[in-house]
């Protein structure tokens, strides 16, 4: 308060004295100063974005003037590593595409089936009990999810399929499904409570059933948000890497059979990583080629996610 | 009769989806658990990592962790926290800061091995940092700065447009507003974003991995520049053996994690619940 009546004070005086007075000045000057290093702040989040880009351009562009971009992207031999090495990118393409469409399938009916329970009948109080539980689910470190397929599921599907291997895709599915379960039914739950009330109430009104509620009128309606969070799930699954690199394994077999051991974008980095990287070799190049691709479809999803969410849908 | 039936059937795929959902967790807890309890000594805690299962340990781990986590809050939250002040307080609400909004959430989406690479690229080889805790920190600075940004915003938000008004009603200038009025009152909100992006930079290993820590350790890291391995990397080390000890190990490291983890979200809810003055619809 104090400082307050100076400051009117001081510029009372200054006003009348026709001088700028010093802490006019300073204060002015604090201002600026303040602005300038929050600027620089903000400046950090776009140079990040700008150096991955720049980064992950300039060793494709290497990369693709040593090999062809056509066998890159339709090749059926992913072998960088041994001789004679092989640059085809659709194994792990394969591989990412099985593990992320198993997770979609198993986590998406279970995600809006656990949001419609949250929001059509569920107590407050069951409500936030559950609430704490998913955010607990999508707390856990992935490392963790992957020790859970490697020893718990694939011995409880070796049980259903004998034939499987120890390093599969299924496992790897199943766990990278329950980790994004949380993602999706919140999501979804944000969806719901973004409909307006009337809708819900008109429906039941007219004596519609939950299910008939669900299915006919806020489903429908939420389309688009819920449109959006599959695509940003499937962002999220195709770069997961920990838990996929010890479920799935480091084998990029060109497939489409669940129970065969096959290879992820992500855990081909990985593979590569463990072992000393030299700085200007092929290996390394590949690692960032696999990662431009990687990036650019994340990113792609990423924007239309976002596109969904924010544009003025009808609802 | 058919639809009673029906949605009957309706609630009851709902209500098994939820509790699904809680067995899982359940279940995953308990595998963690009845495999590492065995491993789970004092000797474990005290150990470095060998190559006999049974003299093993996760010091090293449990110190890089700790190492980690607080050079990497030491960078990120300052520079996170700024920023979120500059997007909701200073900035020009124009197309460039709406640019810039898409930005940080494409950040946040960007996958965390991305984030390595670009940490080899830039601190271990450009800057020459070497495979150094610092390295590490500021790989994982980056990787959960966005989402500082955005929980700080999410506080920041949530504090009634009233309190600035009033602020400036008795001629406060903008600074003064908002680092003793609008700042204070979002604290609690931003403490416990900040708890959660952190917890998520405790569990992550694929970024360290690519910026590379290593696995085998022993000796104490002394300096930011020395090497370091965090204990998720110890898990996937171990986790990645075939033989039953070791993924007893594993589960006994995960135990040690998922307890520091636990603590710190218990932390952040209880911040949540007691302190926050404003909070935000949900």
């Amino acid at each position: 308060m104090n400082s307050i009546q100076e400051n009117l004070m001081d510029s009372k005086r200054s006003i009348e004295d026709g001088r700028v007075s010093f802490r006019l000045f300073f204060n002015k000057l604090l201002e600026r100063s303040i602005n300038f290093y929050l600027l620089a702040c903000v400046s950090v989040t776009v140079l990040v974005s700008s150096t991955v880009i720049f980064i992950l351009g300039k060793d494709c562009f290497e990369f693709f003037s040593q090999i062809s971009f056509f066998d890159f992207l339709f090749g059926t031999k992913w072998e960088p590593l041994i001789e004679p090495r092989n640059f085809g990118v659709l194994p792990l393409i394969t591989g990412t595409f099985l593990v992320v469409f198993g997770s979609i399938l198993i986590a998406l009916p279970i995600g809006l089936f656990v949001a419609v329970f949250l929001s059509e009948f569920s107590s407050k109080r069951f409500r936030s009990f559950i609430k704490p539980i998913l955010e607990i689910l999508a707390g856990i470190p992935t490392v963790v999810y992957g020790l859970f397929a490697l020893t718990f599921i694939t011995p409880k599907l070796k049980l259903i399929f004998p034939e499987i291997e120890v390093f599969n895709a299924l496992s790897a599915a199943i766990v990278v499904g329950v980790m994004i379960l949380p993602m999706i039914t919140s999501l979804c739950d944000d969806a719901f409570k973004a409909l307006p009330n009337s809708l819900k109430q008109g429906a039941y009104a007219l004596g519609g059933r939950p299910h008939e509620v669900v299915i006919g009128i806020i489903i429908p309606a939420a389309s688009q948000r819920i449109g959006a969070a599959i695509i940003l799930a499937i962002s999220r699954a195709v770069g997961e890497t920990m838990a996929v690199t010890l479920a799935a394994g480091a084998n990029p077999n060109f497939t489409l059979n669940p129970l065969k051991s096959v290879q992820t974008m992500t855990s081909y980095i990985v593979q590569v990583s463990m072992g000393d990287i030299p700085a200007h070799g092929v290996e390394y190049l590949t690692c960032f080629a696999v990662a431009g691709l990687l990036f650019l479809i994340t990113w792609l999803m990423n924007m239309i996610g976002a596109y969904f969410i924010f544009a003025k849908g009808k609802n | 009769m058919g639809r009673k039936i029906k949605s009957v059937i309706f609630y009851f795929l709902c209500l098994v989806s939820t509790i699904l959902c809680l067995f899982l967790l359940g279940i995953l807890i308990y595998h963690l658990f009845i495999q590492g309890k065995d491993y789970f000594t004092w000797d474990f805690l005290n150990n470095f990592p060998s190559r006999f299962a049974s003299k093993a340990g996760v010091k090293p781990g449990i110190y890089g962790t700790f190492y980690m986590m607080a050079l990497t809050a030491i960078i990120a939250v300052p520079l996170g926290i700024s920023t979120a002040i500059y997007m909701e307080e200073y900035g020009p609400k124009n197309k460039w800061m709406n640019l810039i909004q898409i930005n940080i959430s494409n950040l946040a989406g960007m996958p965390s091995i991305i984030y390595g690479l670009l940490g080899l690229a830039v601190f271990v080889r450009f800057f020459g940092l070497e495979r150094s805790i610092l390295s590490g920190s500021l790989t994982l600075s980056l990787l959960i700065l966005p989402v500082i940004i955005i929980a700080s915003q999410g506080a920041i938000k949530s504090v009634p447009q009233s309190i600035r008004d009033a602020g400036y009603a008795l001629g406060a200038r903008k600074f003064h507003v908002v680092f003793t009025q609008v700042l204070p009152a979002a604290i609690p909100g931003i403490m416990t974003g900040v708890i959660l992006s952190l917890s998520r930079a405790i569990g992550e290993a694929a970024p360290l991995i690519v910026v590379g820590a290593v696995g085998y350790i022993s000796y104490l890291p002394h300096t930011i520049m020395d090497g370091f391995t965090v204990l998720p990397i110890q898990i996937y080390n171990w986790a990645s053996r075939p033989q039953e000890e070791f993924q007893g190990l594993a589960s006994a490291a995960i135990l040690v994690l998922l307890i520091g983890l636990f603590s710190l979200n218990f932390v952040a809810v209880y911040i949540r619940e007691r302190f926050q003055r404003y909070k935000d619809n949900d």
